[in-house]
């Protein structure tokens, strides 16, 4: 096939995903206008606030919503990360560890996060504290066990050439296990960015003063449905954004990789 | 022979696990009795142990987790038969799966629990509300991996049936679909423990008369902590046994794959 058909179908594609993106916004006016629900306001109106009153407000929903969610996600998330690599690690290289904590690790990934609320909430107060554990305990499992799966998968010719080589314990960890683990704690590290913004999203909707989740929950309750589709919309450019830098850095990360 | 040694000799595994939990236990027991924390807020281990079982022989109890696990299987059950078909759509044509993609890479972002709220305005906070929220919580996996299982068929088999003068919709059902079926049952499981967090955390939310949820919105609103602690060592062990289910469903229905299925 030459570059010039090739072109004309990637061209012909992007075509049609705007085609069906206006589509699916025609579908949603006029279904809206028809039906005239309280509910479902006409994509136009949940636009225009989207513009109005988070791009135009930059610096108020910034410093409200934005900044502090995204304070307490990433640092729960990180938090987690740090953590969860380590004792992965320390699974993944030691079989009989991975053997006594097992059972107890598949009990604690089966708890859903959520439920945790009420204790946490007793515990920890309303506070960011609450927030933040609850965000890393519900991401743990996940980068936990996906790095315990990574380094247990290492192919132990590199172990065995780097003992040959007499590479001392911490550089053989950072840099042997850790990159040729790397690819599956980016995997776990993708799923737990998800569920990271749902609990950021709950812990909001519980107890909060300030906040992308708090919005939305002040909207509800003041009937403001426009506001909370609003809301919701910039939910969901932030996720898509979170998951877009993520996969920056891992392809940064893994630019050794061949594939 | 071999067989019936190895039957006989538990698994080093097991013992471990068991050691572990064992010691686990112990610990907890160990600081809640050392009250290294107010009692108030962690009660005896042991205490909870009794109270997580006195709750699962307590019929008005398993009768709101009765009614969290519907709304989840209500809404696993919508979410399959809307899922599973626009997957195979999807999955066979390519210019269908390229229009659309771009409006499910918007939507699949959108935390399902930001919806909570929404749901509660339009269906008010029975089960109705909570099966919304499941379904469009369990589209997403059951979706993706029923793509992802159509794709990964081998165009081999589905030349083979046409050349045999199978027609298009039975290459759709016996090829592909039972091709693509463990992953698609792979999404299934993933979209399991989705529904039972969503069912709880709309309960926790949007409150209500009966399920898991409420009950410990309930004993946390009066200070029972030990009650709230083995309402979630139940939910855990409700998530352990639906997925062990599906398991021993899944290791039967697909004896015939020894592929690693994992979807990250």
């Amino acid at each position: 096939m030459t570059t010039r058909s090739r072109r004309a179908q990637r061209a012909r594609g992007v075509g049609l995903q705007v085609a069906v993106v206006l589509a699916v916004l025609l579908a949603w006016k006029v279904g809206t206008e028809r039906a005239d629900s309280l509910f479902f306001p006409p994509p136009n109106k949940v636009l225009s606030e989207v513009w109005n009153g988070w791009i135009l407000d930059w610096s108020t929903s910034w410093n409200d919503n934005l900044e502090p969610s995204l304070t307490r996600l990433l640092t729960g998330f990180v938090l987690a990360a740090v953590f969860a690599v380590a004792l992965g690690v320390a699974i993944g290289r030691s079989r009989t560890l991975g053997d006594y904590v097992a059972p107890i690790i598949h009990f604690v990934r089966s708890i859903p996060p959520p439920a945790l609320l009420p204790l946490l909430l007793v515990l920890l107060g309303i506070g960011d504290d609450m927030k933040v554990v609850l965000i890393a305990v519900g991401v743990f499992p996940p980068i936990l066990l996906n790095t315990a799966d990574g380094v247990r998968s290492i192919d132990p010719l590199y172990l065995d050439t780097a003992a040959v080589y007499r590479i001392p314990r911490l550089r053989r960890l950072t840099r042997v296990i850790l990159p040729a683990a790397a690819p599956e704690i980016f995997a776990g590290l993708r799923i737990s960015l998800s569920i990271a913004v749902i609990l950021m999203v709950i812990s909001e909707l519980i107890a909060a003063t300030n906040g992308v989740g708090f919005r939305i929950l002040q909207a509800q309750r003041q009937f403001k449905m426009v506001d909370l589709w609003a809301g919701l919309v910039v939910l969901g450019a932030m996720g898509a954004a979170l998951n877009a830098v993520l996969a920056l850095i891992e392809r940064r990360v893994l630019r050794w990789r061949r594939t | 022979m071999t067989a019936a040694v190895r039957s006989r000799r538990v698994p080093a595994k097991w013992v471990r696990g068991a050691i572990g939990v064992v010691v686990l236990f112990l610990v907890l027991e160990a600081v809640t009795r050392a009250e290294l924390v107010t009692p108030d807020y962690l009660p005896p281990a042991s205490s909870i142990l009794r109270e997580t079982f006195d709750l699962l022989t307590d019929p008005s109890f398993l009768g709101d987790v009765w009614v969290t696990l519907q709304a989840c299987l209500i809404g696993l059950a919508i979410a399959a038969v809307v899922a599973v078909p626009l997957g195979l759509m999807l999955g066979l044509t390519d210019t269908a799966y390229r229009a659309t993609v771009v409006v499910i890479e918007f939507l699949r972002p959108i935390p399902s629990v930001a919806l909570i709220p929404l749901a509660i305005l339009i269906y008010g906070r029975g089960t109705e509300m909570k099966v919304s929220l499941v379904v469009f919580a369990c589209v997403w996996p059951l979706l993706f991996n029923t793509i992802y299982g159509i794709h990964s068929v081998d165009p081999v088999a589905a030349d083979t049936a046409r050349v045999f003068g199978l027609g298009r919709w039975q290459i759709g059902g016996r090829v592909y679909l039972r091709s693509a079926s463990p992953f698609i049952f792979t999404g299934l499981k993933i979209a399991t423990s989705i529904a039972v967090i969503l069912a709880v955390s709309a309960e926790l939310l949007a409150g209500g008369s009966e399920g898991i949820g409420i009950v410990m919105l309930e004993n946390a609103s009066v200070g029972n902590q030990r009650t709230v602690y083995a309402v979630t060592v139940v939910t855990g062990l409700i998530g352990v046994v639906l997925v062990g289910m599906l398991g021993l469903v899944e290791r039967r229905l697909f004896a015939w794959t020894s592929a690693e299925r994992s979807l990250a």
